[in-house]
C-alpha cells in the first residue's frame, strides 16, 4: 500500500515537473528589444567581411603586380 | 567578382544565421532555455573544423601523389585554419558548459575526445616544424595527416557514441534524431554550416595566395602599395 502510495506521488510529480513551462526570454521578444541586439550584430558581422574582403583584393592586386614583372 | 559568389555567399549565410537564429523560433527545452540557439555558432565551429580537416586531409593524398609543395602546404593551412575553429569550438563550448552543465570543462568523452584530436592536430604542426627537409617533410607529414584524420574521426564520431555523453546524440543515439534536431533549428544550422566553412576556405585561400607572393621577393611591392 506504502509502495502504492509513493509510485503514485513521483508520477504525479514528475508530470508536474514535466508541465512546468520553460522559461524563455519572451518579454526580450515582445518589446521587440531583440532586433537592436541583431541589428548591432549584423553591423558588426558586416564590418568584418568587408574588412575581408579589402585584404582579399589587395592580395588580387598583389598577385597582378607580380604577374605584370 | 565572377569567381568570388562563394565569398559573399558565405557572409549571406552567416548573416542570415545571426538573425534569424536570434528571432527564430526554437524548441523550448528545460535546462537549455535560450541557450538553444548556440547550436547555430558553437557546434557550427565544429563542423567548420571538420571541413578544414577533410580538406586537409585532401591535399595531403593529394600531394602524397604529386609531391607538389603547394599540395603540401594547403595541407598545413587548412589543418591550422581547422585549428583555429576548433578552439572557437572549445572556448564556447566551455562557456555554454558552464551555464547547462554547471562546470566548464566535464570529463565527457566528446571534451577528452576533442582535446585529444586538437593535440593530435598540434603534433602535427610540431612534427612539421621539426623536419627541414621539404621533401621528406611532406611525406612523413602527409601520411601523419591520414592517421590524424582517421583519430579524429574515432575520438569525436565514434567513440562519444559508444559512451554515455552528456552530449546530445551520443552515447547509443543516432545524431541529430527527431528529438535533438528540429526543423526549425535545421533550418538555421545547416546553413550556418556551410557559411562558416566557405569562410574557412576563403581565409585559407588567403593566406596561400599571400604565401605564395612571399616566396619571391615582393617587399618593394608592399612597400607601393602602402
Amino acid at each position: 500500500m506504502r509502495n502504492a502510495i509513493t509510485l503514485l506521488l513521483l508520477t504525479l510529480s514528475t508530470s508536474l515537473l514535466a508541465q512546468r513551462p520553460v522559461e524563455m526570454a519572451d518579454t526580450m521578444r515582445d518589446n521587440g528589444k531583440i532586433y537592436v541586439v541583431v541589428l548591432v550584430l549584423s553591423i558588426v558581422l558586416a564590418g568584418m567581411f568587408i574588412y575581408l574582403w579589402t585584404i582579399d583584393r589587395k592580395v588580387t592586386r598583389l598577385e597582378n603586380k607580380k604577374n605584370e614583372e | 567578382m565572377k569567381k568570388s559568389w562563394w565569398k559573399i555567399l558565405s557572409f549571406v549565410l552567416i548573416l542570415y544565421s545571426v538573425i534569424w537564429g536570434f528571432l527564430g523560433d526554437v524548441p523550448r527545452l528545460p535546462i537549455l532555455n535560450e541557450t538553444i540557439r548556440n547550436l547555430y555558432f558553437h557546434v557550427a565551429m565544429w563542423f567548420a573544423m571538420l571541413g578544414m580537416m577533410t580538406a586537409s586531409l585532401v591535399y595531403s593524398i593529394k600531394y602524397l601523389k604529386s609531391s607538389s609543395s603547394a599540395h603540401d602546404l594547403a595541407a598545413r593551412i587548412f589543418a591550422e585554419t581547422g585549428l583555429v575553429f576548433a578552439t572557437l569550438g572549445l572556448l564556447t563550448g566551455m562557456v555554454w558548459a558552464n551555464f547547462t552543465w554547471g562546470a566548464p570543462w566535464t570529463n565527457d568523452p566528446k571534451l577528452n575526445g576533442t582535446a585529444i584530436t586538437m593535440l593530435v592536430y598540434f603534433a602535427y604542426l610540431i612534427l612539421r616544424g621539426s623536419l627541414d627537409d621539404p621533401e621528406k617533410r611532406g611525406r612523413l607529414s602527409g601520411v601523419y595527416n591520414i592517421f590524424a584524420y582517421v583519430l579524429m574521426i574515432v575520438f569525436i564520431g565514434i567513440l562519444p557514441r559508444l559512451t554515455d555523453s552528456l552530449h546530445p546524440g551520443n552515447g547509443g543515439n543516432p545524431g541529430f534524431n527527431s528529438y535533438d534536431m528540429d526543423s526549425r533549428l535545421r533550418m538555421v544550422f545547416y546553413p550556418a554550416v556551410l557559411g562558416w566553412i566557405l569562410f574557412g576556405f576563403w581565409v585559407t585561400r588567403l593566406r596561400l595566395r599571400l604565401n605564395a607572393l612571399r616566396t619571391k621577393p615582393v617587399d618593394e611591392l608592399f612597400e607601393n602599395l602602402q
